[in-house]
């Protein structure tokens, strides 16, 4: 058995190429902002209906990917399985990296980026998204000392897992507060639920993992190092899990709405009225991002192949954010219930489904979001040691 | 050289200060040369905490061709709804039909300025925010436009700026990257006209559809006529306990 050794990335052109690539999307996000902030928001698909749009679902999504990117870290740390240890640095690094990238997002489709330092200065504790500020800002530091102390030589190791236990509650309470900007939420009729809490934090476990074993396949194929299929699949085989885990509770969701009269309206709407929000629901998020990948993942034969696994990680991804796509900008779309039992008109939209045709500036900034995450992880790899020589079986497995 | 010490206690420039002040002007000095000036102490306070001001509007005398209240909080206000998606509208006519009856009415929806707003609770600044006598602002220079209230309004009242403006009107100040809404024409309260410009607008068609006043005196119009008919608050099931209330719906 190999000892496990970390090395950075060398420096090929597929390494800096990547990161050309990926400063090309940065920058035109970049020339977005600049762009949005001149004309204002009349120049994205935003609008008084439907406030928040693909930016929001690109941040929220990657912000809920961060927490469960750590899911591998915490398995090693926290749960003590050894097989995980090797790929915690990685995990770490790139649950930073994945809620920098969906911060970077939030922040810069706000009105006024520019006041983002009044964000630091002016605190209303009741808001949730002043939580959050502290919520995000505590993981970074919180995973970051965990990183330390997994990288720093000769600290004993129960730094280690305190430090993995801390950043697991930290990541469990962060997303709590995810799921509660829009659990808290009294006004709309597709909000207002306690389980999109836990709904959320499912959904991080199921798309983090995705992410990190898109990530971790990616980058060892890249560099020419070994990543073990007994590895890989155990880690399919959890992804599966998750997703039993997230469809369950989407039934419970909309099983309990679909109990209350008054909730009927909202429910009719995203499950069968809501042409392209029925569709992504039913089409994408439960068939394509749920059944299909979990029938695969657990299939004796092609749970255990490399494109499978792929495969089944891009359609959770897709799934993930089609969940996302209907809760925030379906959950908009629907009007608000403000004089229960009339049919209500007036010059404002109210009591139409309000239309959203996101423009490609939106697009942009997302995919913008997306490439500084992945930045972040491809420079953090090139100058830490973060990833292993090799993750290969014969050094991982008979450690368990 | 003997800096004075910086206590700015008192003098912080907040616009709840301002609001409450009017013109008053404080000024301390930071350092010979260096003045910090504060508006908004000295002044008669104008939000006072014993008064809640209110509406009350009567959909019975609201008649469905008349929108003069909008009219005249878009000329006070300076706001102009085109009738895109993205126009700012601070109070709307909408239509009600009785989904079983077919009985149609209309009536104006604005910020209801609740007493426990869900706008206040979500913003995260504190831009959102209730003055002492029960009126919700939001203040222009804290507001980051992150749109959390527009979510979190069960009214739909607040809009979001999404293009520059010109012509503002110098009492009310808007900007773009910033949310907006009925403001109960604070400005005319706080220089004593005791109303407000789309009751004033109701009054002069001669419908008299909205009263004015202050809900905690038991002597105002308004607190007499709610005594006298019933009327609802819109949502009463959220318990916001709102501003704005309503008769014959």
């Amino acid at each position: 058995m190999e000892r496990i050794i970390y090395r950075e990335l060398k420096s090929t052109p597929k390494v800096w190429g990547l990161l050309a690539v990926l400063a090309v999307f940065i920058a035109a996000a970049g020339a977005v902002v600049l762009y949005v902030e001149h004309y204002g928001h009349i120049v994205t698909g935003m609008d008084n209906q439907i406030v928040w749009g693909l930016p929001h679902v690109f941040a929220i999504f990657l912000i809920v990917a961060a927490s469960g990117a750590l899911n591998v870290a915490s398995i090693g740390s926290v749960f003590g399985k050894v097989a995980y240890k090797p790929m915690a640095r990685l995990s770490a690094l790139l649950a930073i990296a994945l809620l920098v990238g969906g911060l970077a997002v939030l922040v810069l489709d706000l009105g006024r980026p520019d006041r983002l330092i009044v964000t630091m200065t002016n605190f209303n504790f009741t808001s949730i998204f002043t939580w959050n500020i502290l919520l995000y800002t505590g993981f970074m530091v919180i995973v970051a000392v965990y990183l330390f102390t997994q990288m720093a030589r000769g600290l004993p190791s129960y730094a280690v897992k305190t430090a993995g236990l801390a950043a697991f509650i930290w990541r469990l309470i962060l997303t709590t507060g995810t799921g509660s900007i829009f659990g808290w939420l009294v006004a709309r009729q597709a909000y207002d639920a306690a389980i999109m809490a836990p709904l959320f934090i499912v959904m991080s476990f199921a798309t983090g993992m995705a992410i990190f074993l898109l990530v971790v396949m990616g980058i060892t194929r890249m560099t020419g190092r070994a990543f073990g299929p007994e590895l890989r699949t155990r880690l399919a085989r959890l992804l599966a899990i998750f997703i039993a885990a997230l469809l369950y509770f989407t039934t419970v969701q909309h099983l309990t709405n679909l109990y209350a009269a008054e909730h009927w309206g909202i429910e009719a709407f995203i499950l069968r009225d809501g042409g392209i929000y029925t569709f992504l629901f039913w089409g994408v998020q439960v068939l394509m991002g749920g059944f299909v990948p979990m029938a695969i993942l657990f299939h004796p034969r092609l749970g255990k192949q490399a494109a499978m696994v792929v495969l089944s990680s891009f359609l959770v991804i897709a799934g993930g954010f089609a969940q996302l796509y209907v809760i925030v900008i379906g959950g908009q779309a629907y009007p608000l219930d403000i004089f229960p039992g009339y049919e209500i008109s007036s010059s404002f939209a109210d009591g139409v489904i309000n239309s959203y045709t996101p423009s490609i500036l939106e697009l942009i900034l997302g995919l913008g979001g997306v490439a500084l995450a992945l930045a972040i992880t491809m420079i953090g790899m090139k100058f830490l040691r973060i990833l292993p020589n090799s993750l290969s079986d014969a050094n991982v497995t008979p450690k368990i | 050289m003997n800096i004075p010490d910086l206590k700015l206690k008192g003098a912080e420039i907040h616009r709840r200060d301002v609001l409450k002040g009017g013109a008053a002007l404080a000024t301390i000095t930071l350092a010979p040369g260096v003045t910090l000036m504060a508006m908004g102490n000295g002044v008669a306070a104008a939000a006072n905490p014993g008064v809640r001001w209110g509406l009350l509007i009567d959909a019975g005398k609201c008649p469905s061709d008349c929108s003069a209240c909008v009219t005249a909080c878009s000329d006070e206000h300076g706001w102009e709804n085109n009738g895109l998606p993205t126009d700012p509208q601070w109070i709307r006519k909408v239509t009600l039909r009785d989904k079983e009856t077919g009985y149609e009415n209309t009536l104006p929806v604005m910020c209801q300025h609740c007493e426990n707003p869900p706008c206040v609770d979500v913003c995260p600044t504190g831009a959102s925010f209730k003055r002492e006598d029960g009126i919700v602002l939001v203040d222009r220079h804290t507001c980051i436009g992150c749109r959390y209230c527009m979510m979190a309004c069960p009214f739909k009242a607040r809009s979001f700026l999404a293009e520059s403006i010109t012509d503002q009107k110098p009492y009310s100040p808007r900007g773009k990257g910033t949310v907006e809404g009925c403001n109960m024409c604070v400005h005319k309260l706080d220089r004593g006209d005791g109303t407000t410009a789309c009751v004033e607008a109701c009054k002069a068609t001669g419908y008299n559809a909205m009263i004015f006043g202050d809900m905690n005196d038991p002597e105002s119009d308004i607190s007499k006529a709610l005594a006298s008919y019933p009327s609802i608050e819109l949502r009463a099931d959220l318990g916001l306990n709102l501003g704005v209330r309503y008769q014959n719906i």
